[in-house]
């Protein structure tokens, strides 16, 4: 068997920083020190060797809409954005809320080999809002997160059941944050801007309500709640206050919020088009003070592959979305004023944790742990081309950027599915 | 220039030389045969996605005025029905050969769009909530006219209904600011835009207390389907609040004069006839408009040798 070993890079992991080389063999580290000897022997000097990252929200789009994305070119783009397991959105077409679709989508992971795919299980019927899903099948079937992701539950006895049933099955429920009577027809974040554009405008305060009708209801019930794409400094205000008292929230924001503001839409470019909407400045200043302190525990990147023709459309009619999978590191070292070791938590440890994955993803890289890694460059730069985006689908907003970060290898339970930048498979 | 999608984007050189070259399409117009050379064999195709009385046939007189050939977009009859996208449609219009496409859509945006995907010049005849620079630019030339002042320093505009969803109203805020005018606008908080902070107006919710200091009053049509959303308890609580009746022409100044940019609501918003107006400027509206459609397809289709042009249009 192969002796793999990443030689002369920076280990971070949730103990911190230190330098050391790392063997892999048979899929797990066998060894971690100095001078490690192996035959394949990977020169990671000057890069960060971190566990994999791991998505909370990603789109794959299998089954239903396999124009887009399919769960293999979706976990191939994750691979090369150094993630190693993915949370598959149940948006899909069947949705993830039965078993046979849940088993579909793993096993379609499976298949494609290039990383975890996790699914999560709606939590409710359809995602239509009205009765819930069979929480218990989906949670014997190794769910462990459950959403409507795209929209919210609007109905408040329904959410109180699901967070009340869902308590007794040890799983997360990911609330989608979206009053929907407030943002009928909505396209961009009510502003000056959308004011000027004549768009119909997506009021924060539709996301913070329901924020804050979650956390009482966690308050009340006990139960898990994590808050999806988070897109409002009120709504960070409403989590940090939550964790405060102790409640059992945790919460994500994706790259684009903390990047790209509500003034992109004057272009009329559908692909600054996503929901919820992007923000003001000074939102974004405030999501990434969440993200600084703790109060936001992960980066998710939402990745919405959407296929040319459908964003092609009036800016009303156009899907939302945006991809997120190849650029997040770029985008988070770009925009944050962040330690590795803290960029770590938010992008592996603390997403592999609220995903129920934390014991073979996000771990310390010690002798044992399956060996899901991603070795990066910190200080690398590349420029974003879409045609070589490994995504099905183009509708990146980052279009001929300069990232800095740069992912070298990605490694899925001992096996390099990115090797060199080049994804192996 | 090689579009015309919003006041904004033309600027204030652009507004002031359209309203000037309007004036030589005016002339034309008064002549025993009104029409000129000056775009032959330039192709206008017009891309109607609304309903448009007035908007459409003024653009397709304007350019069959100067000559040029038109083509006409039905909806109903295109292939958009068969599930073609607006990014085929355009390219293949374009790949026959045109010069100018004037579109009107529901949605905010396409005239952008559309300039995307094509290398012809793109007129905004009304996109959503959000432009329609050439009704801007009628009801600027209107005023002009009427008032015979080139620009609007010293006036105030108050325009009356639901803002929030009026392209007309986002036009003319622009242009009228920019020739100098102090806009009030006037609506219930519920048809105003989210946050107008930024605009260059005043704001009340109050009409009887701006008319006695409004020297030209715009209303706005008000749909019947705000009702349904909310913005309004019903039509006749909105007639009382904001329709335009005798008392309240009364309490106008004596020179004030009125405009609406159609389709009017009788009984919603205008309670009185129009034409029972002695200062009412709604059939000027419509009857600059080929003139100023004209200026605009003229500019943007010989803009090259304007000056030389300009001639051939003189004489």
């Amino acid at each position: 068997m192969t002796r793999i070993v990443l030689q002369g890079g920076t280990i971070v992991d949730s103990r911190g920083e230190y330098d050391g080389d790392v063997a892999i063999e048979n899929g797990r580290v066998v060894e971690v020190g100095e001078n490690l000897r192996g035959d394949d022997v990977i020169d990671a000097t000057g890069c960060i060797v971190a566990p994999g990252f791991v998505d909370l929200h990603a789109h794959l789009r299998e089954p239903g809409k396999e124009e887009a994305e399919t769960i293999e070119t979706g976990s191939r783009a994750g691979a090369k954005g150094g993630y190693t397991a993915l949370v598959a959105m149940p948006n899909t077409d069947p949705p993830q809320d039965s078993v046979a679709v849940i088993d579909f989508v793993r096993e379609q992971g499976k298949r494609a080999g290039l990383v975890e795919v996790v699914p999560s299980g709606c939590i409710t019927l359809g995602r239509r809002g009205e009765a819930l899903a069979p929480m218990a099948e989906l949670a014997a079937a190794g769910v462990r997160i459950f959403t409507d992701d795209g929209s919210g539950v609007q109905d408040e006895l329904l959410m109180r059941r699901a967070m009340e049933y869902g308590k007794g099955l040890g799983i997360t429920l990911a609330q989608h944050c979206e009053v929907a009577s407030l943002t009928k027809g909505a396209v961009m974040n009510e502003c000056q801007c959308c004011t000027s554009l004549g768009l119909p405008g997506w009021p924060s305060i539709a996301e913070e309500l329901m924020v804050y009708r979650d956390i009482e209801l966690a308050r009340l019930t006990g139960a898990r709640v994590h808050f999806l794409h988070l897109s409002t400094a009120r709504s960070v205000e409403l989590v940090r206050a939550a964790k405060h008292d102790g409640l059992p929230v945790t919460a994500e924001v994706t790259p684009h919020h903390l990047s790209l503001d509500e003034t992109r839409l004057t272009t009329f470019d559908t692909v600054y088009k996503v929901n919820p909407p992007l923000r003001s400045p000074r939102d974004i200043a405030a999501l990434r003070a969440g993200v600084l302190d703790g109060t936001i525990d992960a980066l998710a990147t939402d990745h919405a592959p959407h296929p040319r023709r459908d964003k092609e459309l009036a800016l009303d009619q156009a899907p939302p979305g945006m991809l997120g999978l190849e650029t997040a590191l770029g985008v988070a070292l770009g925009v944050l004023q962040i330690d590795v070791a803290h960029l770590v938590r938010v992008m592996s440890i603390n997403p592999a944790r609220i995903a129920g994955i934390e014991d073979r993803h996000g771990r310390d890289i010690e002798p044992g742990a399956p060996a899901n890694l991603v070795v990066f460059d910190p200080h690398a730069t590349w420029q974003v081309v879409p045609e070589a985006l490994a995504s099905k689908s183009r509708n990146t907003p980052y279009v001929g950027m300069t990232m800095r970060g740069r992912v070298r290898h990605t490694l899925f339970n001992g096996a390099f599915t990115v090797r060199d930048g080049e994804a192996q498979r | 220039m090689k579009h015309l999608r919003s006041i904004d984007e033309l600027g204030s050189d652009g507004l002031l030389r359209l309203l000037d070259l309007t004036n030589h399409m005016v002339e034309v117009n008064r002549r025993p045969v009104p029409k000129v050379p000056a775009l032959r064999g330039r192709t206008v195709v017009s891309l109607f996605f609304e309903d448009s009385t007035r908007t459409r046939l003024s653009f397709e007189t304007a350019a069959k005025r100067l000559s040029a050939d038109t083509m006409t977009f039905s909806v109903s009859t295109s292939s958009v029905n068969k599930g073609e996208s607006l990014r085929d449609t355009v390219e293949t219009i374009t790949d026959m050969g045109v010069d100018a496409f004037v579109v009107r859509h529901k949605s905010t945006g396409i005239p952008w769009q559309i300039s995307d995907w094509t290398t012809a010049s793109v007129v905004n005849a009304g996109d959503g909530w959000h432009q329609h620079p050439t009704q801007a630019l009628v009801d600027c030339f209107t005023v002009r006219e009427a008032l015979g002042k080139e620009r609007f320093d010293g006036l105030t505009i108050t325009i009356v209904g639901d803002i929030k969803h009026s392209r007309v109203a986002r036009s003319n805020v622009a242009a009228f600011s920019m020739l100098g005018a102090n806009v009030v606008l006037v609506a219930p908080p519920t048809l105003l835009p989210p946050d107008v902070s930024h605009w260059p107006v005043e704001v009340s919710y109050r009409l009887d207390d701006v008319l006695a200091r409004t020297d030209i009053l715009y209303m706005l049509r008000l749909q019947s389907e705000r009702m349904s959303q909310g913005h309004v308890p019903n039509l006749r609580e909105y007639a009382e609040t904001y329709g335009l009746d005798a008392l309240r022409v009364a309490k106008l100044p004596p020179h004030a004069v009125i405009m609406h940019p159609g389709p009017m609501n009788r009984g919603v918003e205008m309670l009185i006839d129009p034409s029972a107006l002695p200062n009412s400027l709604i059939h000027k509206q419509v009857a600059n408009g080929v003139s100023v459609r004209m200026a605009v397809l003229f500019d943007l289709l010989a803009g090259e040798s304007t000056a030389a042009n300009l001639q051939q249009v003189a004489t």
